[in-house]
């Protein structure tokens, strides 16, 4: 399992440059080009991570987290999910951004490898912001009943942040 | 709008909520430190961020995204019945799913809004089965590699950021197939 993940890094790299250059890709170009956008995706979103971290520091600050973790922490922890995520798991499926800030925080005040630090890294991994994604979908196509597609869309994320939970406790523990 | 609503709302509700413990003079510091913290964060996952990027771009350059649609199809004709022999529609569908799988954002949306645009067709207005399912698809998340938040974990001072891949993966996975589940089963039973 540890070589597994040992290879997961420097495995990437070699086979997709490899494989790059097998298909006669300039890849050292096409890594710059990337390089490049991941510093624009940076420039965009550090605006609202600016305000909220902010948010989220307040929050914490005034025991309004502390507060909502413990009122739901009964029912959570019946599910095997850390009471502490649900600031997180509340701003998921509305913003990116702020889940990426809420998420953040959390991983750095427990630890990256703490069980709520990994937990709340697996949380962001594996979900996406539905309703944004519903919106620009729906909008698209000029969609006005939307029928079904929201509750089986939060089914799907209620499953990602139960068993975010249980992998990380499984896998990780 | 809704992010106005939202910062007012939580900055409001930390304030009433700080006055009521007594709590209210840690609040200036905790605004001023997280306001810093963003910066400190954006910089320390800035190069894994960069990395990773280029990394996709050239997965995406040497055609792995087409690659991986063509292996795709067999199984989205399962999932989208209705447009199963409609091959402009199943391309799209292919090519959006691909480019998710491979955390290729900014081409993923345009393909699915697409796809979504081809299948209101037919039933202007209304989402049909196979348009519902393709929402459901897109808003579950079936990246291969978590670029930020591998980011996050690094800025975090992990030792071992990319250690929660296979959790990702199984969660991913058992997250899709629920949302998959729970839209065959509404189907069956949602009136109009």
């Amino acid at each position: 399992m540890q070589l597994v993940l040992d290879l997961i890094v420097p495995g990437i790299l070699v086979g997709v440059s490899c494989y790059g250059m097998a298909k006669k890709v300039d890849v050292y170009d096409a890594l710059l080009q990337g390089a490049a956008k991941g510093l624009e995706i940076l420039l965009r979103i550090l605006p609202a991570l600016v305000t909220l971290l902010t948010v989220t520091a307040m929050l914490r600050a005034s025991g309004a987290l502390d507060l909502a973790a413990e009122a739901l922490a009964p029912a959570l922890r019946w599910l095997g999910i850390p009471p502490e995520t649900v600031g997180l798991m509340v701003v998921r499926p509305i913003s990116g951004s702020a889940a990426l800030g809420v998420g953040s925080d959390l991983i750095a005040a427990y630890g990256p490898d703490s069980l709520i630090g990994r937990t709340a890294a697996i949380m962001l991994g594996s979900t996406e912001t539905t309703f944004y994604t519903i919106a620009i979908y729906f909008g698209a196509a000029g969609i006005k009943k939307t029928r079904y597609a929201v509750p089986a869309a939060l089914c799907a994320d209620f499953a990602g942040f139960f068993f975010a939970a249980l992998t990380a406790r499984v896998f990780l523990g | 709008m809704a992010m106005t609503v939202i910062w007012t709302g939580m900055i409001t509700l930390s304030l009433v909520c700080a006055l009521a413990q007594g709590s209210q003079g840690l609040l200036a510091n905790a605004a001023l430190e997280g306001a810093a913290s963003a910066i400190q964060l954006g910089i320390s996952m800035a190069g894994v961020l960069c990395l990773w990027m280029g990394v996709m771009e050239v997965m995406d350059r040497a055609g792995l995204a087409a690659k991986l649609a063509k292996l795709l199809r067999p199984v989205l004709g399962r999932l989208f019945p209705d447009f199963a022999g409609d091959q402009g529609t199943m391309d799209t569908i292919a090519a959006n799913v691909s480019a998710n799988l491979l955390g290729l954002g900014n081409a993923a949306t345009p393909l699915g809004m697409e796809a979504a645009r081809r299948m209101s067709r037919r039933t202007p207005g209304v989402a049909g089965d196979s348009l519902c399912m393709l929402v459901v698809c897109n808003t579950a998340s079936i990246q291969l590699i978590p670029t930020t938040v591998a980011a996050v974990r690094m800025a975090a001072g992990s030792q071992t950021p990319f250690d929660i891949l296979p959790a990702v993966w199984v969660t991913s996975a058992l997250s899709v197939l629920t949302g998959i589940t729970a839209a065959k089963v509404l189907a069956k039973v949602w009136r109009n």
